[in-house]
């Protein structure tokens, strides 16, 4: 008798359901949860929408071989190709400035200082400094090149960029050498290897897809980069002319025409925006395939 | 010698722990110092950058002293300057954008970290909001003008019309306002939010989780209970990290903020921002005393992002060590 | 005949000197291969090791065998200083290679660690071709001309058992072979830069029976030219593999210690110690 009272009891319990708050919150909290991830995916598919409805039409050789046409000038080709040499041209500068520093901070981080109380330290400002505004490192390549030299100049612009790009170079060299299993510093070590031999024939030579991903992934922010760039190589209607002189650059040609009168300009503004943002998809593509490659060699 | 003698000698060098092999000893020592010089150049930079800032802006800082922070005016003509426009159009579209991107970041965290889509609809969906922080924020300051502004613009006018009687809607909109701004601001900061609120999230134990299930809660009460309590230190640090990137953002901001000095309760009306201000007067600033000026607003921005960034930073560690 | 002279002094201290006043820096051919003095070794403060003492004799196999934990890796990683690398370590205590104390400070670290080489737990090949992974400890050494080079790597193939296996993919990944295959390919980068002794850290522990025995195999022919000292937990291994056992224990500190050292045969069939009995009869650890 009390078995089957204690069954009873126990298939209610099983059965019963929730009570109808609890319910109500479980999918009220779902609902509202979906909704608002929803809205978080609506404006990059704006985003991606609008650059490909207004860039498209528009984009053509033309756009990158030519000079931008004065202004309010319509029979005359219009591009950008100066602006897309400028911002290789100073990716190019920053890249050369900021790689041997960044990835030889980031051996330090990882194969010399390890846990090190310099090592932390230096590591905690190499993160701090990858974080400061892209317009203060702006403002520093302003007091150091552009105050000096009396010019707005590529260089300038270069010298902004790679203050960004180092810390992320660093960062990124860091953890791509410390996926490098220490099993392979000590084979090294064991054949006789020094440090100098261990970290470069070993460790950094396994490294290399990871370290490319990083570079790839700090190029690609750089090449986005406006704000540092508007009052250190400031914009130019011309071909570059040396590096000691104003350069355009395509996301300075965007903000430029953003707010054009004129349409043809705000077209180019967008047809700019769609191949600023396949050559940061291209450049994004390219690191995961090398990220890919590492992968595969594991 | 004779040739035992000759065995002999040739054993004891072949054994010999202590040849001397200059060449490489020099390259390694070499290479040690270099590695520790380019590391200290690295962390010196942050320490250069600051000096040079500091330095630039003191003319300034010697003119104006600390009333720059609260003067309004701002007047190129008679280099008369003052901070207080500026630093409240940061503070407030920043502030805006976290409580805008706060919780849809958090939304789009959970979503795409709990089992509610299966993992081939979960990590494209993270790695889609991921993708926002790789669009050039000019990108997403033009997309404003033309896309974001004529959309929020019958909802701005919506808010003049019904709720001008508070302070916050009582002007009315011209389009580019402060509220603009702080949306465009979220979108940009979202992904911060989203992708380190999932790792953290991702970073609780499973056995947490299985013990609040086992005792009967259902999915929601585990996730306001448990998981988000247990990894509170992270999202906030996710939170104040993004606060940084808000207020030193410039392009987006800049593009729909109105850029216009002055200090008005009213979220309708245009402002102006600190990296705005930078972005538009540096390459024109002839006068000594506006380039310092604007180097101390620059100084101003340096020390706030820096210590938000540091606390976010520390906020993050406190996490990491807690779940370790 | 002469190695077992050499061994009959093993107990006792050398005479007239104390292990710590030997700072020869000349080799000394006639003394044993690796001379151990009272070695005590801590991870940071940690003290993992106490007091060993022993002769490992030249062109001898040493098997290290105790329970886990007994400092047995520790003892070996000491011999080539690869444990510096992981951790802080202090040593108290002598080990001499050929009379030259290991850890005087003058020691070119590097040319040592050349010379007694190590094999790893688990098999650890480069990321690179079967090739490079032996040429590379000659490769940082010196250079080569090329044929030379082609010979070195051969014939350390050859004293590998793998070079029937690899002729023909020589310039394929080192990551594309067998577990056994990979270990075979580590023994042959180690014999390349001809040390004079190799370590051996359980080098069969992560491999199956038969390739075990064909490493077991190997080791055996190396005693001719070679002196190894080999880390295992496997007793049949160490009975099978080598003249002379060193039994490493613990005591209730959790400090290793040795316990009983002396020729394989009679370690294994009268040893003195009763916990090397117990631990060889399988009553413990």
């Amino acid at each position: 008798m009390a078995k089957s009272l204690l069954d009873k009891s126990l298939e209610t319990e099983l059965h019963q359901p929730l009570g109808v708050g609890r319910t109500l919150f479980s999918w009220g909290m779902t609902g509202i949860a979906f909704i608002l991830t929803g809205m978080a995916l609506l404006p990059l598919c704006s985003i991606l929408l609008e650059i490909l409805r207004q860039g498209i039409p528009n984009l053509g050789w033309e756009v990158f071989v030519s000079l931008p046409a004065p202004q309010g000038m319509t029979d005359v080709p219009n591009g950008f190709a100066n602006a897309l040499l400028g911002t290789i041209l100073m990716v190019g500068i920053a890249s050369l400035l900021s790689v041997p520093f960044g990835v030889m901070t980031g051996i330090f981080l990882s194969e010399f200082g390890k846990t090190s109380t310099i090592a932390s330290g230096i590591r905690f400002i190499t993160v701090i400094l990858n974080s400061v505004p892209s317009i203060i490192a702006g403002v520093f390549a302003y007091a150091i090149v552009v105050i000096t030299t009396h010019q707005f100049s590529a260089v300038a612009g270069g010298f902004a960029l790679a203050v960004l790009m180092l810390p992320m170079v660093a960062l990124t060299t860091e953890e791509a050498l410390k996926l490098v299993p220490t099993s392979m510093r000590l084979a090294s070590a064991s054949l006789g290897g020094n440090s100098f031999q261990t970290t470069f024939r070993i460790v950094v030579a396994s490294a290399l897809p990871g370290i490319t991903t990083g570079l790839l992934l700090a190029v690609a922010r750089a090449a986005g980069e406006t704000a540092p760039l508007l009052l250190t190589a400031l914009s130019s209607q011309k071909w570059p002319d040396g590096l000691f002189s104003p350069t355009a650059s395509m996301s300075v040609l965007i903000y430029n025409y953003a707010n054009s009168p004129y349409p043809e300009q705000i077209q180019l503004a967008w047809t700019a925006s769609l191949v600023l943002v396949g050559m940061v998809c291209i450049t994004s593509i390219l690191s995961r395939l090398f990220a890919r490659k590492r992968s595969l060699v594991r | 010698m004779t040739n035992p003698d000759r065995a002999k000698q040739y054993l004891e060098v072949e054994h010999n722990l202590f040849q001397a092999d200059p060449k490489n000893l020099l390259l390694e020592q070499g290479f040690t110092w270099l590695v520790r010089i380019f590391a200290f150049s690295t962390a010196g930079l942050l320490l250069w950058l600051s000096w040079i800032i500091f330095q630039d802006a003191e003319p300034a800082i010697a003119q104006f002293g600390s009333d720059f922070l609260l003067s309004q005016n701002w007047n190129v003509g008679e280099l008369s300057f003052g901070a207080a426009p500026f630093i409240y159009g940061t503070v407030v579209s920043s502030t805006l954008a976290l409580l805008i991107a706060v919780p849809i970041g958090l939304a789009v965290a959970i979503v795409t970290s709990e089992n509610f889509l299966p993992v081939w609809v979960r990590s494209p969906l993270a790695t889609l909001v991921e993708l926002i922080a790789a669009i050039p924020s000019v990108i997403v300051g033009l997309w404003g003008i033309y896309v974001m502004i004529p959309v929020l613009q019958p909802l701005q006018l919506w808010l003049y019309k019904h709720l001008a009687w508070i302070p916050l809607f009582s002007t009315e909109p011209s389009g580019p306002s402060m509220l603009a701004a702080g949306v465009i601001l979220a979108i940009v900061i979202l992904p911060t939010i989203s992708v380190i609120s999932r790792d953290v999230l991702l970073a609780i134990p499973l056995e947490l989780r299985n013990a609040s299930m086992s005792l009967g809660a259902t999915r929601w009460e585990t996730i306001f209970k448990i998981i988000l309590p247990a990894s509170a230190s992270g999202i906030v640090g996710a939170t104040i990290l993004a606060l940084g990137r808000a207020l030193g953002e410039t392009m987006a901001v800049t593009m729909v903020i109105g850029n216009s000095a002055g200090i008005n309760i009213s979220l309708l009306e245009p402002a102006y921002s600190i990296t705005s201000v930078l972005a538009n007067e540096f390459a024109e600033a002839l006068e000594k005393l506006h380039i310092g000026a604007l180097m101390y607003l620059a100084l101003i921005l340096f020390v706030i992002t820096l210590i938000v960034n540091l606390i976010a930073v520390l906020m993050v560690n406190i996490f990491t060590k807690k779940i370790n | 005949m002469e190695s077992d002279n050499k061994y009959s002094n093993l107990q006792s201290s050398p005479q007239g000197q104390k292990p710590s006043d030997i700072e020869s820096t000349t080799p000394r051919t006639d003394l044993p291969a690796l001379r151990v003095r009272d070695l005590s070794f801590y991870y940071g403060k940690t003290k993992v090791l106490d007091g060993v003492s022993m002769d490992i004799l030249e062109q001898q196999i040493t098997a290290i065998i105790g329970p886990s934990g007994c400092g047995k890796s520790t003892f070996i990683k000491a011999i080539n200083r690869i444990n510096e690398l992981e951790t802080k370590v202090q040593v108290k205590g002598t080990i001499e290679f050929f009379g030259q104390n290991l850890y005087h400070p003058r020691v070119n670290i590097n040319h040592l660690r050349r010379l007694i080489g190590m094999v790893f737990q688990k098999p650890n090949p480069f990321p690179s071709s079967i090739y490079d992974n032996v040429a590379y400890g000659v490769r940082i050494f010196d250079r080569h001309p090329r044929s030379q080079l082609d010979e070195i790597v051969e014939s350390a193939l050859k004293s590998a058992a793998l070079w029937d296996e690899v002729k023909d993919k020589l310039k394929k990944s080192a990551l594309g072979l067998s577990g056994g295959q990979q270990q075979r390919l580590c023994i042959a980068r180690a014999l390349a830069v001809q040390p004079k002794i190799l370590l051996m850290d359980e080098p069969c522990s992560a491999l199956d029976p038969i390739t075990t025995m064909k490493i077991e195999e190997l080791i055996q022919t190396f005693s001719q030219k070679l002196t190894v000292v080999i880390v295992t937990h496997n007793m049949q291994q160490a009975s099978r593999v080598s003249d002379y056992t060193a039994f490493f224990s613990t005591d209730e500190s959790r400090i290793g210690h040795l316990v009983e050292f002396g020729h394989t045969t009679e370690i294994f069939t009268k040893a003195t110690n009763s916990r090397t009995q117990d631990y060889i009869q399988g009553r413990f650890g």
